[in-house]
């Protein structure tokens, strides 16, 4: 471990216009040491890991390889010096074979025409090298999900790799998989290749690294060995920010408030299994896991977007019927997409035909009557403070908080009695975020029940009433009052605490 | 308040947004002082009479065009149902000449033929589309060549003609009119005008809209993706039923022949109007002005000898690149 590092981030900070999502961080990989980087969501490990992976510039500070400072622009150069980036998704072209894909843009010519001998020899070697059994001649549509990932580990073996940052590679893999994966990565370290290790689940972290650093906000909170860090020192780590005053202050219902909405047993196929929740009437119920744990996806098998293979859904104590977000209006619920642009508003029209989308049958049975849109439009527009250049702006000119305002204002048109909203504050500034809170806050006070599907622990944290934790698809925890706090969310999202026996294979049996 | 408005005063001179609104009515003008000067005949009341009512079969069907492409959808089948229409209608009132004898009873039930199989041919391709989940590419590629082969099938090859007595009995809905305006250029406009309604005023129009934009909006905005879908493909059966009750009693029969290009006529009228292929923003009267304008070049032709009337589809296929190309100008400017 004496050895130099061979990548080195140097007091690197990056901005996305006037939000800084990195600052100052240090951060290097020596060769043959398993460096795992971990961190909330939005703790600024996916930019960082693009930075040293060449895919964006930092705003400052420096990279270098070998202590050399170097700009990589792009992955290509950063190839060329030896670190590759596999990403969650692997990037395999589907229909073309494991060889094709190993040489996919390296390809070895001999005048005009292919060498397919001698990538077929690169492929095998770089197979081999892995004692991989995967078939050359295989397309990759055919294969599994860990033979996928070997694939892309033996494209980068095969570019003579130095340092492969490797981001949640588990995250789809099965117990005996995520072994195999282990395995491998022991013989590349031993070889003297560094590996970047970003996962979320801490008892992974902890049996496969030899570091971990923990980013928190976009700064970097320490570097520890790891085997001085327990699992719940690694959680703390991630944890521990001092809550400002950007949360109104809880207004709870009383604990006999009635039910509103119950659900019972909801599985969505691929993604929830067997999901039950209560919401009563002035609740702020929020939903926290990681990414994937299928929240979102309970919400949308709860409107009736996507399909449900089992589940009973009660408002009110009544047996209710939702198949389309329609059915759901009616019986007052309303569902606020976290995919803004893809699924919220249309983004090349005016703001006037985007706010009545949803309630459209309220401004006119078969007329649309527009002078009514254009008062409905002028009252939101004062009531969540949208501000626009123009009123006959597109919504793809507004900013992220305008726009995400104006989809508030839209959602509420339908004046659900039950809101619920899905990453309700992602990529806006704090001041919106803030209005936001307060619009929620005022909302349940008023007497509505609210659902907050939210990655950003503070924002959980600071607007529950309770807090119901999933993970791979199921419920495994609700917290309330003083239990609701980050490190024991982070537990029950993690797989430390809960449901034990899900912990590997997810839902795909549902 | 004083800041806010600077923009506004920047923006206006580019008129970037005005080329598109008024493009294709800026165009037309210039292709009427082009025919004006070209041949005085041009403007004689006789000679626009003449070219509205050509253009009013394929801008009746474009009118319904302008709907299926709004939502995102294609429609290649209008051609061949128009002439499987006209057809089928040929048929039925021949064959009600003998019990009825010819009249107006016997047309009536011919409309209603027509207007019945537009209706069921719209609903195929919708379904088809909505449920049975295939692109309308490719239904109506489908549809296309089985209402064509069924005409040509109906005919025996050759040309089905409407009972000479019929002929005369329904000669007046295509060759009469009011106040000196044929019915075919009245039907139209009434179209025309009840296109613009529906796709301008109605929630359903703005349904189109919004699913041409993007249908995962739309369906997370609780409408009926596919019922809307499956409206437009009936509206366009029915646009092109309209168009066939208007056509028949010009040449009184139908083969394999009718209507064929009229899909990419109704098309080419849509598009040059201004309305997107890929969806979510429709313009009827647009439309209307497109499916003018490339009669009106056969007819500015047709009127000079100078260029060739051979040359007609190249000059139409010219101004519908230019149209586009124009569109995409002034959408990237934005």
């Amino acid at each position: 471990m004496s050895s130099q590092p061979v990548l080195v981030a140097d007091g690197v900070a990056k901005s996305f216009g006037p939000v800084q999502v990195l600052f100052g961080v240090d951060f290097d990989v020596r060769p043959g040491e398993v460096h795992a980087l971990v961190g909330e969501n939005g703790a600024g490990k996916s930019t960082l890991m693009k930075i040293l992976a060449g895919y964006q510039p930092p705003s400052a500070g420096t990279i270098r390889v070998d202590g050399e400072p170097v700009h990589l622009s792009g992955s290509g150069p950063a190839e060329a010096l030896g670190i590759v980036l596999i990403h969650q998704e692997f990037n395999l072209a589907e229909h073309l074979t494991v060889e094709e894909n190993i040489s996919l843009g390296r390809e070895i010519r001999r005048g005009f025409f292919l060498d397919k001998p001698a990538m077929r020899e690169r492929a095998r070697a770089a197979l081999a090298e892995l004692n991989c059994p995967v078939d050359p001649d295989a397309r990759i549509r055919d294969l599994s999900v860990s033979e996928r990932q070997m694939v892309e580990i033996a494209k980068a073996v095969s570019r003579s790799v130095r340092v492969l940052i490797m981001d949640e590679p588990t995250a789809v893999l099965t117990g005996a998989e995520t072994e195999v994966l282990f395995r491998l990565i022991r013989r590349l370290t031993a070889q003297g290749v560094g590996v970047v290790y970003i996962s979320h689940k801490l008892d992974e972290v902890k049996a496969i690294s030899d570091r971990i650093t923990v980013l928190r906000d976009g700064r970097r909170i320490g570097t520890h060995p790891a085997e001085l860090l327990g699992h719940d020192d690694i959680a703390q780590l991630m944890v521990g920010r001092p809550m400002s005053d950007l949360f109104p202050p809880k207004e709870p219902p009383p604990p006999d408030a009635p039910v509103v909405l119950e659900v019972e047993g909801l599985s969505v196929p691929g993604w929830v299994r067997d999901a039950s929740f209560q919401l009563r009437r002035g609740e702020i119920l929020g939903f926290a896991g990681l990414v994937g744990a299928g929240r979102t996806e309970l919400m949308e098998g709860l409107m009736g977007l996507r399909h449900r293979s089992a589940g009973a859904i009660r408002r009110d104590g009544q047996p209710l019927r939702v198949r389309t977000v329609a059915d759901a209006a009616k019986a007052g619920i309303a569902y606020l997409t976290e995919d803004r642009k893809g699924k919220g508003l249309l983004v090349g029209k005016g703001l006037r035909p985007n706010l009545t989308l949803l309630a459209l049958e309220r401004y006119g049975r078969v007329f649309i009557d527009e002078r009514k849109e254009a008062m409905a439009l002028d009252r939101a527009i004062e009531e969540f403070d949208i501000r626009l250049k123009s009123p006959d702006a597109l919504v793809g000119s507004l900013s992220g908080g305008n726009q995400q305002k104006l989809l508030l204002a839209k959602t509420m048109q339908v004046a659900p009695q039950i809101l619920i909203v899905d990453e309700p504050t992602r990529g806006i500034d704090i001041g919106t975020k803030q209005q936001i809170y307060r619009f929620l806050h005022d909302l349940a006070r008023r007497g509505a029940s609210i659902i907050v599907i939210s990655s950003e622990m503070p924002e959980i944290i600071g607007l529950s009433h309770r807090v119901v934790v999933m993970r791979s698809g199921a419920v495994t925890g609700t917290l309330s009052g003083d239990d609701i706090v980050e490190a024991e969310i982070v537990r029950y999202a993690t797989g430390l605490k809960g449901l034990k026996g899900i912990s590997h294979d997810p839902v795909l049996h549902a | 308040m004083t800041q806010s408005s600077m923009p506004e005063l920047a923006r206006k001179p580019s008129a970037g947004f005005d080329l598109k609104l008024w493009g294709p009515f800026l165009a037309l003008a210039g292709l009427i002082v082009l025919g004006t000067l070209v041949n005085p005949v041009f403007l004689s009341p006789a000679n626009l009479a003449n070219v509205l009512t050509r253009t009013a079969f394929t801008g009746i069907i474009a009118v319904g065009a302008t709907f299926v492409i709004t939502t995102g959808g294609i429609d290649l089948s209008v051609g061949s149902l128009a002439a499987f229409t006209a057809g089928v209608m040929i048929v039925v009132m021949n064959a009600l000449v003998g019990p009825m004898g010819a009249g107006w009873p016997v047309v009536l039930v011919g409309m209603l033929v027509a207007v019945g199989l537009g209706l069921v041919a719209g609903l195929v391709n919708g379904l088809l589309v909505t449920k049975g989940r295939i692109e309308a590419f490719i239904v109506t590629l489908g549809t296309m060549g089985i209402f064509r082969s069924l005409v040509t099938y109906l005919a025996d090859g050759g040309t089905l003609s409407l009972n000479s007595g019929m002929r005369a009995v329904y000669r007046p809905v295509y060759y009469g009119g009011l106040f000196g305006i044929p019915t075919p250029v009245w039907v139209f406009a009434a179209v025309a005008l009840i296109g613009a309604v529906i796709l301008y005023r109605t929630r359903f129009g703005r349904y189109c809209a919004a699913i041409g934009s993007n249908d995962e909006v739309a369906r997370y905005s609780a409408i009926d993706v596919d019922r809307v879908r499956l409206l437009a493909f009936v509206l366009q059966g029915l646009c092109v039923a309209i168009a066939v009750v208007l056509y028949v009693p010009r040449l009184g029969s139908a083969s394999a022949t009718t209507g064929v290009l009229w899909e990419l006529e109704a098309i080419a009228a849509v598009i040059i109007g201004g309305t997107m292929l890929k969806g979510g923003h429709g313009r009827i009267w647009g439309t209307v002005v497109g499916a003018v304008m490339l009669t009106l070049i056969d007819n500015i032709l047709n009127l000079t000898g100078a260029i060739s009337v051979y040359l007609n589809g190249a000059i139409q296929g010219a101004i519908i690149i230019v149209a586009v190309l124009l569109q995409r100008g002034t959408a990237s400017k934005r």
